[in-house]
């Protein structure tokens, strides 16, 4: 009956807002995180300061607008962020595991409904999107033949705008709460009147800051993919990475702006006052729910398009063989876009709509599925005849092809209306998302940084390692998330924090032991990540061209060049470099001329800095603080436009020099 | 070069040509360069749009709460016609100034540009102050956004314009200062596009809003 | 489970029955083997309309499994078959391209798809949950005379009240209903979204304040099972969850009785002061029974307007379906004011309403008065033909829209005005 005691955050000061004492960690767990993360942030920031390594953090990465710096930044920051991630999935493990028999666990309701919360806001917007974009920032101006993208300056902002979003949801782990709504914080639980503290406000502001840095990511790669191929590259004959970059960012710029407004609408409610989703002066609760699924329903469409690109550039490779039904996979990446926009109410079915408008949006679900399968059948026939090489990229592949066949088959079972009248919100639908959104996107994401490492690095993964972790990660999944697909058929809900049925534990520590096996299996990844830096030269690739590819990125050397292309390379087939390989083609060694190249700027880091600050006084009512910050974004955004030197040249001499190194380096590699 | 695309599927096999002959087959030798913001204007088309967005969902709002009055006023109760119609005149005229700065600049004149431009931020300024006139009312009378759903939408619609039209304003005296110093540059012309862009898709905005807020909200 | 399936199934009926009763057994066996250990409410429930639902789950899993197992076999074969250092396997690295396989990789998904898509429309008008009962169980229609037994559901902050206004009594956190008598629930909450889930019983659905969703169901067998919220609402979310039991016709009239009659954990009589106490946040509440309850209570809860000096919401509707008060309706937003300014604190400003108010709330009264209240019923009719309900030459009910259905067909009088009742 005892409800935790709540302390009352009402005070309010105009220098503080509504910072005070009290916003500092109350439970034991957030404090040791805290003395931790605090101690290791000192480490690093000493460390960095010692080894005198700022000044080329500054220069060279965090200022740099560079595609290639900038992608490889997302991937460090989805990185940095999936351990936080998967932190808050370990804590959720084992609270679920012990609260049995009247047990409380150790997580308490604040905490714990913080938890998971944090868990899937993290998963999605600052693991899932910076590695997504993270990649297509790497990948996509390789793949076409381009030195850079459309917008070098607006890349490097975007990327810090995630990151400012990204920093914000880390503040709220010691400085205040994160929101208690679950990750999609559905009105009026979100309202003020239910969520009176800062928790609602520290996810608005994260969303929405990084969402301005996804939207711009999102028009600039359009305007890459569609402005900067190489000569020749008609659309048809574009890696299939890039088409699914291609409707990833299409649908990128249609959907994020319908994130942005609801975000505002509820920010409007809880700042101001407004009626659009309160319960009385004629608000509408299930508006925002629409709203927000209208959003959320192209973004994860979003996040798996470019890892069906990925899967496809892998499985050919290393199949030896041309990808089957190329156009045939293109128009079944359309289909998905546009139909993506059409089975929003599928995650709502429970919330009394007419039978005949749940039957619509069910069978419009099941029809994604076509397309869906269509793509799996032919990454099937692309490995039919071919000579598979099993390494780490392609086994991934492979484990996503049998994992992800589960997942889908269980999102179609979902999407029958009477089946998710029993099934809606159960842990049958986390296993589900789970084994799509882990199957699909992070075994994806694993095969490309396996795949590209490379590339941008010069020399390839270890592979003992990255192979324990595979089948740990792999057997791991499974062992985590069959559980709780049993679970939801024996009527578990999610998101709870205490179990009266004791017959259920089994099943919990059984998916907590699955939740260690993948522990383990991150462990191994970055075991590899190191093992792989320590003894890089052994692992060397001196072609540029490890694993025999076909598109234009494996042209260039290991890492490429900051031009990416001496000479702009004229495509005259899909597989663009497996066609000049074929051809005999040499690349030329003379007649080298300047290249036009954008320069860095640090006010992408400025903005999403003052973004940062404004975002934090807003979130604690310190008015003048935002006041400031923002008058601070509009000036300093306004400055940057009268600066009109943003480009400069490489002399032809350099690029000449770097080539010769290049020559030098392939014909020591015998190529 | 085309001796080999003919072939597309199943191309260069044709082992005739020379080393040098296939470089210049696969590799532009010879720099065509992009010329400097080729795609700006195709991506500030789809800024544009992606904002398209965020007014058709705030007209979705509307349509949703436009009828939930609370028990309160009603858009009969609330808007003067002959106000907004004037309002809306004040846009429309800044549209077709703008339209004249363009024209100056497409014969690089300099000082009719930045005239007609201030002219522009003239009529802005009018339909700001009128729009905020209103809004100053409707408040004043209590008729405030807290106080139904279809008031919050209609501040919320109404007032986002409001604000991109401010945006727009800042924009232009900066473009404005930024034409007097550096004259009608490439880049500076490529920024009048951009705003030219910008200031008439607020014009259809608010094309929108005049008839579905206003004219049915007075049927 | 298999136990329990002969249990709920006794034998003795139709061949048809059998047949899709051994389709299903060997669905549940070659799908749930492994799981035959633990309690699968979900494909195992009590109540014949979670029966067919869980029975759709596993039908819509077998036609998927058709093209599924396939595919997996397939990828499983091909990546052994033509592994690298496999030199007999043909290897064409150029053939990308076969017109016949594009077409069977894109037909068969689609017809699978077709099959599911026919399933699913049917299905979902059959088990609509806003549709009367129209069966009790495979093989008994419901008869023309039978009343649902009708409960008012209201999830409150975290504990579920159950008003039962045909015996006139209310219960928190303990749900006892009948077997064999079809069951209507009408559902709302009081502050946040939940969602109404008896897995042993039927479907779920949400439960939303200041409206009103539907669910009906029927139980056939006696169980005692939970029933809770399903979907997140706040801290105390993880205890709102309240036994739930089917009785036999005869135990339920008892059971009534004896909630009637006070005693065992009898909180007496549930008028409004007590709702609005009940109504304050608890958790892991103990079952709870009132002996009496003031019949226009849920109305109001739907309403919002249980505290008195408050504007119905179907006051405010219909006020705002003509136009609004105009401005002189601008400053009356105390009336208004339900849970905007946090949980508690309009009650306090509104405790004692003053006379500016209750004046303006007479007149807003006497505006109404002539609005007779009705409360649109979104329920769609079971059909009368029991053969229909194998799907052939079944009408799809016109039930779009959200809460408020707005299918003239079906509207109705509610049995209770929702107005002028403080």
């Amino acid at each position: 009956m005892a409800i935790e005691a709540v302390i009352n955050h009402s005070h309010w000061s105009p220098l503080l807002g509504r910072l005070g004492l009290d916003a500092l960690p109350q439970e034991p767990i957030v404090m040791a995180t805290f003395v931790v993360v605090a101690l290791g942030g000192m480490a690093v920031v000493g460390a960095l300061t010692y080894f005198k390594l700022w000044g080329y953090l500054w220069k060279e990465w965090f200022t740099s607008v560079d595609h290639k710096k900038i992608g490889i930044m997302y991937m460090v920051l989805g990185l940095i962020m999936f351990l936080r991630g998967f932190s808050d999935a370990i804590m959720m493990r084992i609270q679920q595991a012990i609260a049995f028999n009247g047990s409380e666990g150790y997580l308490t309701a604040h905490h714990y409904d913080q938890v998971f919360t944090a868990h899937g806001v993290i998963m999605i917007f600052f693991v899932a999107m910076p590695f997504v974009t993270g990649l297509m920032n790497y990948v996509v101006p390789l793949q076409i033949g381009a030195r850079d993208v459309s917008f070098p300056f607006l890349n490097n902002f975007s990327f810090w705008m995630t990151t400012a979003g990204a920093v914000l949801v880390m503040m709220s782990l010691f400085i205040g709460e994160f929101a208690q709504t679950g990750w999609l914080a559905y009105p009026p639980l979100s309202n003020l009147s239910y969520s009176p503290w800062v928790g609602v406000d520290y996810y608005i502001w994260a969303l929405q800051i990084a969402g301005v840095g996804t939207l711009l990511s999102g028009v600039n790669l359009i305007a890459t993919i569609v402005k900067m191929r190489a000569p020749g590259m008609t659309m048809m004959r574009m890696p299939i990475f890039t088409w699914t970059a291609l409707c990833t960012n299409v649908l990128i710029v249609a959907a994020f702006p319908v994130l942005t407004a609801v975000m505002t609408m509820l920010t409007a409610d809880r700042y101001l006052g407004f009626n659009f989703f309160t319960n009385d002066f004629g608000g509408n609760p299930m508006m925002y729910v629409n709203l927000i699924w209208i959003w959320g329903h192209p973004e994860v469409y979003i996040l798996i398009l470019p890892l069906f690109g990925v899967f496809s550039e892998v499985t050919a490779t290393f199949s030896g063989k041309r990808l089957f039904g190329y156009s045939s996979m293109v128009y079944a990446t359309l289909v998905i876009t546009i139909l993506s926009y059409l089975v929003w109410l599928h995650h709502f079915f429970t919330m009394g709509s007419g039978a005949s408008v749940n039957s619509f949006f069910g069978i419009t679900t099941m029809v994604i599925s076509i397309p869906t399968g269509a793509k799996l059948f032919n990454w099937l026939f692309t490995m039919y005849r071919g000579r598979i090489r099993f390494e780490l990229p392609m086994m991934w592949t492979v484990a996503f092809m049998l994992t992800f066949t589960v997942g889908g088959m269980t999102g179609v079972l979902l999407a029958v209306p009477p089946a998710d009248f029993v099934l809606h919100n159960s842990l049958f639908l986390i296993a589900h998302f789970h084994n799509v959104i882990i199957g699909g996107v992070l075994f994806g994401i694993f095969a490309a940084i396996n795949y590209w490492w490379p590339k941008a690095f010069g020399f390839k993964l270890n592979e003992f390692w990255g192979k324990v972790s595979f089948w740990l990660w792999v057997p791991g999944f499974w062992v985590a998330f069959t559980p709780l697909y049993v679970l939801g058929l024996m009527g578990v809900t999610r998101r709870m924090r205490v179990f009266d049925d004791p017959s259920l534990q089994i099943w919990f520590v059984i998916a907590g032991i699955g939740a260690a096996m993948i522990a383990g299996g991150i462990g191994a990844m970055l075991v590899q990540f190191a093992v792989s830096v320590w003894k890089r030269e052994a692992l060397r690739d001196e072609t540029g061209d490890p694993w025999d590819g076909r598109t234009l990125e494996w042209s260039t050397s290991s890492p490429p060049p900051e031009y990416n292309f001496a000479f702009t390379p004229i495509v005259h087939d899909i597989d663009a470099y497996e066609d000049m390989k074929r051809c005999g083609v040499t690349r030329p060694v003379e007649g080298f001329l300047p290249i036009h190249m954008p320069k860095g700027t640090g006010t992408g880091v400025v903005l999403a800095g003052l973004s940062t600050v404004m975002g934090f006084a807003m979130i604690w009512y310190i008015w003048w603080l935002a006041a400031i910050a923002f008058v601070g974004i509009i000036g300093y955004a306004i400055a940057h436009t009268f600066n009109y030197k943003r480009d400069y040249y490489i002399p032809a001499e350099s690029v000449a020099e770097t080539e010769a190194a290049r020559t030098r380096q392939l014909a020591a590699a015998g190529a | 070069m085309t001796s080999i695309t003919t072939t597309a599927g199943a191309p260069g096999t044709d082992k005739t040509l020379s080393p040098e002959q296939l470089r210049a087959t696969f590799f532009q030798l010879e720099e065509h360069h992009h010329p400097e913001g080729d795609s700006t204007m195709l991506g500030f088309w789809m800024y544009l749009m992606s904002d398209c967005l965020i007014f058709a969902m705030l007209f979705a709002a509307y349509g949703v709460l436009g009828g939930s009055f609370a028990a309160g006023p009603g858009p009969k109760d609330l808007f003067e016609l002959p106000l907004v119609a004037v309002n809306t005149a004040m846009l429309l005229f800044s549209s077709i100034t703008y339209g004249f700065a363009m024209l100056a600049m497409a014969k690089n004149q300099k000082g009719a540009t930045i005239a007609w431009l201030l002219v522009t931020a003239v009529f802005g300024a009018a339909f700001l102050s009128i729009e905020l006139y209103e809004f100053s009312t409707l408040i004043h009378e209590g008729a405030t956004p807290m106080r139904s759903g279809f008031l919050t939408s209609f501040f919320s619609l109404v007032g986002t314009h409001g604000l991109h039209v401010t945006f727009g304003l800042i924009w232009l005296f900066t473009l404005v200062s930024q034409i007097a110093t550096k004259g009608l540059i490439p880049a500076n012309k490529r920024r009048l596009m951009c705003l030219s862009l910008f200031w008439h898709f607020l014009d259809v905005i608010w094309i929108g809003v005049f008839t579905f807020v206003y004219l049915m909200g007075m049927l | 489970m298999h136990s329990s399936d002969s249990r709920l199934n006794p034998s003795g009926r139709s061949s048809a029955l059998r047949r899709s009763r051994i389709a299903r057994l060997a669905g549940t066996l070659g799908l749930v083997a492994a799981l035959s250990g633990c309690n699968t409410v979900v494909l195992n429930p009590a109540g014949d309309v979670a029966r067919q639902q869980g029975d759709l789950v596993i039908v819509a899993t077998l036609l998927m499994l058709l093209i599924v197992i396939p595919v997996m076999a397939a990828v499983v074969i091909f990546a052994w078959r033509y592994r690298a250092s496999n030199k007999v396997a043909k290897y064409e690295p150029h053939w990308d391209h076969s017109t016949q396989l594009e077409l069977l990789i894109w037909a068969a998904p689609l017809l699978i798809i077709i099959c599911l898509g026919a399933v699913t429309w049917v299905s979902t008008h059959l088990l609509d949950p806003y549709r009367t009962i129209g069966r009790i169980d495979r093989a008994t229609p419901v008869s023309a005379n039978v009343k649902p037994l009708e409960v008012e559901v209201v999830a409150l902050d975290w504990k579920w009240l159950f008003i039962y206004p045909e015996q006139g009594i209310a219960t928190v956190n303990e749900l006892v209903v009948p077997i064999g008598r079809p069951l209507q629930f009408r559902i709302t909450a009081s502050s946040v979204m939940n969602s109404f889930y008896v897995p042993a019983m039927a479907g779920q659905i949400y439960a939303m304040p200041g409206m009103e969703t539907r669910l009906h169901a029927v139980m056939n067998q006696p169980v005692q099972s939970m029933g809770f919220s399903a979907n997140y609402s706040g801290a105390g979310f993880s205890k709102m969850r309240f036994p739930m039991r089917s009785v036999p016709q005869g135990d339920f009239s008892q059971w009534v009785s004896a909630v009637k009659a006070g005693g065992d954990k009898n909180a007496g009589n549930l008028d409004r002061a007590a709702y609005l106490a009940l109504e304050k946040p608890s958790e892991g509440v103990p079952p709870t029974r009132y002996a009496a309850v003031d019949p226009a209570l849920y109305g109001a809860i739907v309403d919002m307007c249980v505290e008195p000096g408050k504007m119905c919401n179907s006051e405010m509707m219909a006020i705002d379906a003509r136009g609004g008060l105009g401005k002189a309706g601008i400053r009356n937003v105390a009336m208004l004011t339900y849970d905007k300014n946090g949980r508690s604190t309009a009650r306090q400003e509104n405790a004692t309403p003053d006379a500016a108010v209750r004046r303006e709330l007479a007149w807003v009264r006497a505006l109404c008065a002539q609005m007779s209240g009705t409360v649109r019923d979104g329920s769609v009719k079971a059909p009368d033909d029991l053969r229909s309900l194998s799907g052939a030459g079944i009408d799809a009910p016109k039930s779009i829209g959200l809460t408020l259905r707005d299918d003239k067909a079906s509207q109705r009088t509610a049995p209770v005005s929702l107005i002028s009742r403080n």
